[in-house]
């Protein structure tokens, strides 16, 4: 039961998050059919699942708003504002009972029961609640019921026979009849006990049971057989449907669009055939027969056989099929797998792209050629694969910014601020690691805007802009790096007040000339909050610091630009991956160093002419540069030849003195540990395949340093004659 | 250490801390030498020791910190002991050794080598045998000493490894060179 009970948990909050974003949606466009069938969809899914495990609390819940959402649907009421905002509420209502069902209760027992009444009653105002109502057809299938006489013709007939193994699951046969009721009415049902053995030879945990069940009911097809969707694989399933509904299937199937299906999928579209029915079907076609025959089966005789389909609409599917050609679906089809499977698949890569090179290297030192060739092909095919594996671990990073419109839609009304949510880029993938862990600082960054840049419509009004802001959320992949942008067209950063804020903290000098990106990057310092900062809107989330911080854990960077009057932009680069990167190895001071492949912009030899100088000519243009051997301190003697590697972070260009430049490689990032959680300018270290380690240099870092060691120079002239 | 959940009222911080050898039958330490001096280390924490060799070094961290090795696909920090405790660098010899020593701090495990001139051998040394540190005079930090035990008439002092290795002082001593190495970078630029 517990299994059960995991997934359950599982989809009902996938469930829930799509309402949500759906519901979202209807507020801006309220006569879209598409997203208000999605929206019962998701409601009637969850009651559902809810239903199978026992979830009394939920599945009434959820079955008083499908009840609502049902007349929506059935345009008996109007979208308003209102109306979106209490879904909105019954959505966080129903993320409640079901945080209470996995036993991470958010709020007390009476708390919960009194939030529910509350909704219920509301919910009350909107149609009749409590009661059943069969769940209608589904609009796509458009199954028009031609208004029977006699009540048996508009019966469904369902035979089902449940396997041995039912019971041991943990599933109770009672809870599908229970279940099924929800949908309609079962006029007729016949319990099979031929399967039960003599008293003597019965297994008490075996299940023996058939039923033969006659329902009156409005549903479709598909909405039948995910009641059995649990057991779907343990039990013998036919549904045949109502006499009436053949006549209403033949009608769909002749006036299908002219489509190129096989006969099962013509089948499976106007509703007569479920897709589980399908491939069951298909199955038995596949299988290998006993009696030898001229012919393979047909899948619809197989399909009347079973039971499932009436024989009459297979003619129609196959006279349909007749007048189009043949055609795969394609369907993008997604596998579950666990995420730590797939860590153990990256660091097995990992090892490989190691264990790889060590090969590699082999193979030179002994000069074989042959082996040279077989260990390059490797080389590659270990590439392709460490590619594959960690694009296996890539999401959008859209779902994350989804997130943000019910923030926003919130804050602003908490805030009585009117602000429009755009995004762009959402179809930008990163490592979910990453995706993971900006979440929150993301959510600090929007807040941050909508507290403090975004004005309020009156004051916007007054300034001359638009009464309603907007907030930005840009990703887009530059050098290596995904860069995430949130920006609004707000009041920007008072620059004064973080200065005088600054000064009085003791941060900078009062006498200090700074610019205004050196004055914008205070709002990072610890000291320095953000939410005494502008106003007073304080004890949300994490400060600034804190965003900082996390954003270097993930080796990213974040930077702030800020216009008056005319908003604010942060910039958020992250890398890719986490786990290996392309870099260039260098060698300085008879140490290995690996500078990350992305940054790399060419190499030069190092101009004999300029050999004192941290600068040079590059076809015209001031290159500043950083010297690994005097930054590190490395001992030995400078080489006659110095070769440059120009790397480019950031927009910023700069260029890396080494001794000399050692080719590209696959670096696997082991992190150096906490021990060394403060060194600057060192990203994190990798193993070559010599087995030496070497240290991977952390750009931005090093070039900040560098700027660090020329100011205090500069400030202290003496210690250059030290 | 061996984990009791039976009652963790009586299973004190400090009696987690206590040395085994308190209560029950004899330890076995490891003893080395270290500057001439005798040393010594519950086995327990130890995984095992390696011939010293390709320590990559890295920059800007105190010099008690000699670098790091490749042990088997990890990477492991390794210290040096005799600058640790404010003497000079261990001189490499034939015999110098890496012990490399697993931590648990704050619920991480983090394996840490350290340079030793030479191991000697495993001692099994009696509660009884061993006296509680000097208040001074050992030359190295009170704190870092847990005892000092009587071997065949001799002293031999029994470190407190998780204070000599405290990932979280080692941490933020390698942050304070850090910062003094632009200062120290900047004192080494040839003059121009």
């Amino acid at each position: 039961m517990d299994e059960l009970k995991q997934v359950f948990l599982q989809e009902s909050f996938e469930q829930l998050d799509a309402l949500e974003s759906l519901l979202l949606e209807l507020e801006n466009r309220p006569d879209d059919e598409t997203t208000l069938n999605g929206i019962f969809r998701a409601a009637h899914t969850i009651k559902g699942a809810a239903g199978m495990v026992e979830c009394a609390a939920v599945e009434s819940f959820a079955h008083v708003v499908e009840n609502v959402l049902d007349r929506l649907r059935n345009h008996e009421i109007a979208v308003s504002t209102k109306l979106a905002a209490l879904m909105l509420g019954c959505t966080d209502h129903l993320r409640v009972l079901v945080a209470n069902e996995a036993g991470v209760a958010q709020m007390a027992g009476e708390e919960i029961e009194a939030q529910g009444a509350r909704l219920l009653k509301q919910l009350g105002e909107y149609g009749p609640g409590g009661q059943v109502s069969a769940s209608p057809k589904t609009v796509e299938s458009g199954v028009e019921r031609i208004p029977s006489s006699g009540s048996a013709q508009n019966c469904w007939h369902i035979s089902v026979r449940f396997g041995p193994e039912v019971l041991r699951q943990g599933m109770d046969p009672e809870n599908f009849l229970r279940f099924l009721e929800t949908l309609g009415d079962i006029r007729h049902l016949e319990t099979l006990a031929d399967a039960m053995p003599a008293a003597a030879e019965m297994d008490p945990e075996v299940c023996y049971l058939g039923f033969e069940i006659t329902l009156e009911s409005s549903a479709d097809k598909q909405a039948i057989e995910d009641i059995f969707a649990f057991v779907r694989d343990e039990c013998q399933l036919s549904i045949l449907p109502p006499n009436s509904k053949v006549a209403d299937y033949l009608d769909l199937i002749r006036n299908l669009p002219e489509d190129t299906l096989r006969l099962g999928e013509i089948l499976v579209q106007v509703g007569a055939l479920t897709a589980d029915e399908l491939a069951e079907g298909l199955r038995a076609q596949s299988a290998p027969v006993d009696e030898p025959e001229p012919e393979a089966r047909q899948i619809g005789e197989i399909l009347v056989a079973q039971q499932v389909v009436q024989p009459e609409l297979v003619v129609a599917a196959v006279a349909k099929q007749a007048q189009v050609s043949e055609k795969k679906a394609q369907d993008a089809k997604l596998i579950r797998v666990p995420a730590d499977k797939l860590d153990h698949l990256i660091n097995l890569v990992g090892e490989l792209v190691i264990a790889g090179a060590a090969t590699s290297l082999l193979a030179h030192t002994r000069r074989d050629g042959e082996l040279i060739e077989a260990s390059s092909l490797l080389t590659r095919l270990v590439e392709e694969i460490r590619d594959a594996s960690l694009q296996l671990r890539t999401v959008q990073i859209g779902e994350t910014f989804n997130r943000f419109h019910r923030l926003v839609r919130d804050a602003c009304k908490d805030l009585g601020k009117d602000v429009q949510l755009v995004i762009n880029g959402g179809e930008t993938e990163l490592d979910k690691s990453i995706v993971e862990k900006i979440g929150d600082p993301l959510m600090h960054l929007v807040r941050n805007s909508l507290d403090h840049g975004i004005e309020a419509p009156a004051v916007r009004e007054a300034a001359g802009k638009d009464p309603q802001g907007t907030l930005f959320l840009n990703a887009f992949h530059d050098a290596g790096n995904i860069v995430i942008e949130v920006s609004d067209d707000g009041a920007g950063l008072n620059r004064n007040k973080i200065l005088a804020k600054a000064v009085e903290r003791g941060l900078v000098d009062a006498e200090a000339h700074l610019s205004d990106r050196e004055v914008f990057d205070l709002i990072f310092a610890p000291g320095l909050s953000t939410a005494d900062q502008v106003t007073n809107l304080s004890g949300r989330g994490v400060g600034m610091d804190v965003v900082r911080r996390n954003l270097q854990a993930l080796r990213g960077t974040i930077n702030v630009d800020s216009q008056s009057g005319q908003g604010t932009r942060l910039t958020l680069r992250l890398p890719l991956t986490l786990a290996i990167i392309d870099g260039f190895l260098v060698v300085s001071g008879n140490r290995s160093y690996v500078i990350p492949l992305d940054a790399v912009v060419e190499c030069i030899e190092r101009p004999e002419s300029e050999h004192e100088r941290n600068y040079f000519n590059l076809r015209g243009q001031v290159l500043p540069a950083v010297c690994l051997r005097e930054i590190f301190n490395l001992p030995g003697e400078r080489p006659a030849r110095e070769s440059v590697v120009v790397v480019q972070y950031a927009g910023l260009r700069a260029g890396i003195v080494v001794d000399r430049l050692a080719g590209e490689l696959q670096a696997v990032i082991k992190p150096l540990g906490v021990i060394f959680r403060h060194l600057q300018g060192i990203g994190g270290s990798t193993i070559l395949g010599s087995g030496e380690v070497a240290l991977i240099l952390d750009i931005s870092a090093l070039i900040k340093i560098s700027g660090q060691l020329e100011q205090r120079l500069i400030a202290r002239p003496e210690l250059r004659n030290a | 250490m061996s984990p009791q959940p039976a009652s963790p009222a009586s299973f004190s911080v400090a009696g987690a801390k206590a040395p085994v050898a308190v209560e029950s039958s004899p330890a076995q330490y490891l003893t080395f030498v270290l500057g001439g001096e005798m040393f010594a280390v519950g086995i327990l924490n130890i995984k095992e020791i390696i011939e010293y060799g390709a320590v990559t070094e890295i920059p800007m961290v105190p010099p008690f910190i000699r670098g790091v090795i490749n042990l088997r696909g990890a990477v492991v920090p390794v210290i040096d002991l005799a600058s640790r405790f404010g003497g000079k660098r261990s001189e490499i010899s034939r015999r110098t050794c890496i012990v490399i020593i697993e931590l648990t701090e704050n619920d991480e495990r983090q394996d840490i080598g350290v340079v030793v001139d030479a191991v000697s051998e495993v001692l099994e040394i009696p509660a009884a045998e061993i006296e509680p540190p000097p208040s001074f005079g050992a030359r190295i930090r009170a704190d870092f000493i847990k005892g000092m035990g009587k071997v065949n008439g001799k002293f031999v002092i029994l470190l407190e490894v998780d204070k000599v290795l405290s990932v979280d002082e080692i941490a933020s001593l390698s942050h304070l060179a850090t910062e003094g190495a632009v200062e120290l970078a900047a004192g080494g630029v040839p003059s121009a």
